[in-house]
């Protein structure tokens, strides 16, 4: 992984945010990445959706496991504390992260190959035991850094760079998140900036466990005739759900969107998720439909693009816990340490 | 041939074993047996020795009582209670000469299945059992609270103890008390009516127990974790380490409560596996909780990858290993001490871990608080080693101590005001000479002090760097900061030999109790020995000047492979050949009588003149 800083050049024109912030405070180092790597995009998409949000860079523990995906936390939010750990254990680290310090917005940036092949039993289980966090796949369908064998979600009849079919079935990261609990479950794409953003402030106000699967196309492995994770096959099969708007107490944040029915979906930290239906029959509040309508919809071979599903009075890991409101990496010794005069006791007990 | 052999006559100074069967309720009786001999004042130890199954397979439990204070297992056995016939020949013959046998007569045994030179005891507990009940599992349950006050009866062991020690047991339960009490003294009455009560074997009351307590130690590491400031555990289920984890939560919920709210101070997840239990450690040592996992040897092996990466990243953890027979699932019930080298060296690339060696579960508490002080002063794994006999075994042990004083060394971390006054921050830069870099804590200040954590190299800034210069200042700096470390683990501990010795022996973990008796009786052979107890890894200094002032220096460890000598000739560049293995590696604990033989017959073969004759 090269590591290059950027120029500490500031535009003039860059607008603030409430923070006082402007856009370069959410940027990072220069990427590395292949140019036009939908992963870029993600990023941009990441910065984008923090600076609306007026998050304070600093205060996002951003996570990583090992691939294409894992290295680009490091191209964005460059006063975050950021965390490249091993191939597909992310999601126990940010686990214990989140245990050590509840009060960090945590961001698990992963692959493909990283939660759907290695890592896929650590995704499982962070996303049922209720861990609050922003869980981002950077899907690809294909492993970049070691030049192009076939991921766990390749869609079975794909076809690799150099022609090989892929036999095996794909597996479905949105299906598998709203099988296991997940209360904030979304699909996009790299390409679609209008759709991602929202999205992406949806999942950091959600207040539970939010995943999203973002295709995000591999120019130099998987962009080719016969891929279906490619940018043409892609913006040809997508089926778009819906459009968002978020919705604060304060400035409503708007965009140019779709036309259709509307909903309105109320997040447990007050925010209001306006959905802009594509599909008139879908409800974004019902795992079971969410849950059939993706298999009807792959059936057809159709790529599910929106919210998915959210939960709007999610439970977390540490409600289930019942931990002090205090993060527990402040506890003093003197909160922490029971006494001598316990452990007395605890002597007498054992006599 | 037959031979006369006089029953054996000793006060507080016996072997008890009981053989049973798994799943039949007996632990419960037997620990009771232990204890009302320690409550009566005299010091007494325990041995729990287990299969791994829940129901059907041969148990035993195994009680030294010692006036002398020796707790390690002595080797032989001088009363059986032997209460499973499908290893009746081998508890027969694993009796002393001149000892007993007691056992249930409800069932007619043939008599070449006794021994001519043992008196055995035989008490009808099945009949008994059931005339007085009707259901199957109290029959079963009280078989064993009846041999109990029978061995009252035959030891002289006071009923009233043990009186005591159900009431305790039971609480408010009063009818399990009251059941419980008529068992035992049914028990009590048949033996006093029908066997030839007191035997040899007598318990006396003394005084010789004072203040010390009776406890396992992964219950004493789960209370060091709490004493020593853990607030998060991700952990997964493996014998034997499972209570470490069960005794924490069990502290935590009583005594690690916000005191307004009565929500929790600590967060305990059981992670999937084991490669996640040390990822939740990892993740919350880097974010600044204080974090550890218990484990044993194969959840070591699958954590290999993440202490590479808290070795390279520099990430406070710590694991508190209990050691069982291995390799691969090996003997999960019994002990060794053969993860040795798995964990000096674990992962990948050239890793050296930080390891303690606690003697018992008094250590064992200290070194789990300690272990958590040097994983955030070191930033670096710390593995707490014990083993199943330490881990899952009741031991006599000073009680423990806490100064309500003590600050816990939270290391080298970067506040918010320092950043903020300007001063350099380089996650792996070396300042202090110390190779121990400054940290900061995720969310700590808004521009300053941010830097990207991965298990690739980097230059001291955190910058990612392949340059091979960049990688040997760093890995030389992790080198220093190792020997950093040889400074703050405990120091060894030397008992010198009576008389001039040319022989040195070196010890570690739950070997020490053996050892000491080991030593005594070397010494009443005439055979001197310098001894050293090595409580840390890295070793100090003082350890390899042992071994160069002794010509030849023996090793006495509980694994096949000599683990400890190789760090040692390793780590210290010593000539092997000073080094003489004496190594037990059978499952059950180490015993005095094995060492002593083990070294007496290799300085018998270095043709050693004992300077004092044994007396006869």
């Amino acid at each position: 992984m090269t590591y290059i800083i950027k120029p500490k050049l500031h535009h003039p024109t860059l607008t603030p945010n409430a923070l006082g912030y402007t856009r370069r405070d959410y940027e990072g180092a220069i990427s590395t990445m292949c140019a036009g790597c939908g992963h870029d995009s993600i990023s941009a998409a990441v910065i984008q959706a923090c600076y609306e949000l007026d998050i304070e860079p600093h205060r996002v523990a951003k996570l990583s496991g090992i691939g294409c995906s894992s290295k680009s936390p490091d191209y964005f939010l460059g006063n975050a504390h950021g965390f490249n750990t091993v191939h597909g254990r992310m999601p126990s680290v940010l686990t214990g992260a989140n245990m050590a310090n509840k009060d960090l917005l945590y961001l698990g940036i992963s692959g493909d190959g990283d939660t759907a092949s290695i890592g896929l039993g650590q995704f499982a289980h962070a996303i049922r035991r209720g861990v609050k966090m922003v869980y981002l796949v950077e899907n690809n369908g294909v492993y970049g850094l070691t030049k192009g064998q076939f991921s766990a979600t390749a869609d079975a009849g794909s076809k690799s760079k150099g022609g090989v079919v892929n036999e095996d079935s794909p597996i479905d990261l949105c299906a598998l998140a709203l099988q296991l609990g997940a209360t904030f479950v979304a699909r996009s794409f790299s390409g679609d900036k209008e759709q991602l953003v929202p999205l992406l402030k949806a999942a950091f106000t959600h207040g539970g466990t939010a995943m999203i699967d973002v295709l995000s196309p591999c120019v130099t492995f998987n962009n080719h005739a016969g891929s279906t994770k490619s940018y043409d096959y892609v913006r040809e099969h997508n089926d778009a759900l819906n459009r968002l708007d978020i919705f604060f107490g304060r400035d409503e944040i708007t965009a140019d969107y779709a036309p259709g029915s509307t909903v309105e979906v109320t997040q447990h930290d007050g925010s209001i998720l306006r959905l802009h239906k594509l599909h008139d029959s879908y409800t974004p509040t019902d795992r079971l439909h969410a849950m059939r309508y993706l298999e009807e919809r792959k059936a057809i071979g159709e790529i599910v693009t929106g919210l998915l599903y959210v939960d709007q009075q999610p439970t977390t890991l540490h409600d289930h816990l019942k931990t002090a409101d205090q993060p527990l990496n402040r506890l003093d010794a003197k909160t922490l340490s029971p006494g001598r005069a316990k452990l007395e006791e605890i002597n007498a007990s054992l006599r | 041939m037959s031979t006369i052999t006089q029953p054996l006559q000793r006060t507080n100074d016996f072997v008890v074993k009981f053989a049973n069967v798994n799943g039949s309720g007996s632990a419960s009786a037997n620990s009771l047996f232990a204890r009302s001999i320690l409550r009566m004042g005299v010091p007494a130890s325990a041995r729990n020795i287990f299969p791994s199954n829940i129901q059907g397979l041969p148990t035993w439990y195994e009680v030294r009582v010692s006036g002398s204070g020796w707790l390690a297992r002595r080797g032989g056995v001088d009363l059986m209670v032997a209460m499973n016939p499908q290893t009746w020949d081998r508890d027969v013959a694993e009796v002393e000469p001149g000892g007993y046998l007691f056992y249930d007569s409800t069932r007619f045994i043939p008599r070449g299945k006794f021994r001519d030179d043992i008196t055995v005891l035989g008490l009808p507990l099945t009949e008994i059992c059931n005339r007085e009940f009707t259901s199957p599992r109290e029959r079963q349950l009280f078989k064993n609270i009846m041999y109990l006050g029978a061995l009252a009866a035959l030891l002289g062991i006071d009923l009233t103890e043990i009186d005591k020690l159900i009431q305790e047991q039971y609480g408010s339960k009063q009818k399990l008390i009251d059941s419980n009490l008529k068992v035992l003294r049914l028990g009590h009455d048949a033996a006093t009516e029908s066997l030839p009560c007191p035997i040899g074997l007598r318990v006396e009351r003394s005084d010789q127990v004072g203040k010390r307590i009776f406890i396992d130690g992964n219950t004493a590491a789960g209370l060091g974790c709490v004493y020593g400031g853990a607030t998060v555990a991700g952990w997964y289920p493996i014998t034997p380490s499972t209570s470490v984890i069960e005794a924490f939560t069990s502290y935590c919920k009583q005594l690690r409560h916000d005191p307004e709210t009565g929500k929790a101070n600590y967060a305990i997840v059981q992670a999937e596996d084991e490669l996640a239990s040390i990822g939740m450690v990892v993740g919350a040592g880097w974010n600044g909780a204080r974090a550890f996992t218990a484990t044993s040897g194969p959840g070591i092996s699958l954590m290999q990858e993440f202490f590479g990466l808290a070795y390279f990243a520099e990430i406070p953890a710590m694991v508190v290993n209990v050691q069982r027979g291995g390799p691969s699932t090996g003997m999960p019930t019994r002990t060794q001490q053969s993860d040795v080298l798995a964990c000096a060296y674990a992962s990948h690339g050239d890793t050296k871990h930080v390891l303690l060696f606690p003697q018992d579960p008094h250590e064992t508490f200290e070194y789990s608080a300690l272990g958590l002080d040097l994983a955030e002063r070191l930033q670096t794994p710390v593995f707490v080693m014990i083993d199943l006999d330490i881990g899952m075994n009741e031991w006599l042990v000073d009680p423990f101590e806490w100064d309500d004083s003590r600050e816990y060394d939270r290391g080298k971390v970067m506040t918010a005001e320092e950043l903020e006054a300007g001063k350099d921050f380089g996650r792996y830069l070396e300042v202090d000479g110390d190779g121990i870099p400054y940290r900061t804590l995720p969310g700590t200040h808004p521009k300053r002090g941010a830097y990207f954590t991965r298990g690739t190299t980097r230059d001291p800034y955190a910058k990612y760097s392949e340059v091979g210069s960049v990688y040997i200042g760093n890995m030389e700096r992790l080198l220093k900061k190792f020997d950093t470390a040889r400074t703050l683990v405990p120091a060894p501990v030397v008992q010198k030999a009576r008389q001039r010795a040319d022989f040195g022996v070196i010890y570690y973990g739950s070997t020490s109790e053996a050892m000491r008796e080991a030593l005594a009786q070397l010494e009443a052979q005439g055979l001197h020995v310098d001894a050293m107890r090595v409580r840390g890894f890295p070793f100090a200094d003082e350890v390899y000047r042992f071994v160069e002032d002794h010509p030849v220096t023996f090793v006495v460890e509980q694994n096949r492979d000599a683990q400890l000598k190789t760090l040692l000739v390793t780590e210290g560049q010593l000539n092997p050949a000073q080094l003489v293995e004496v190594l037990h590696y059978d499952g059950t604990p180490i015993t005095a009588r094995f060492i002593s033989r083990e070294i007496a017959a290799r300085m018998d073969a270095a043709k050693v003149t004992p300077i004092k004759k044994v007396a006869s």
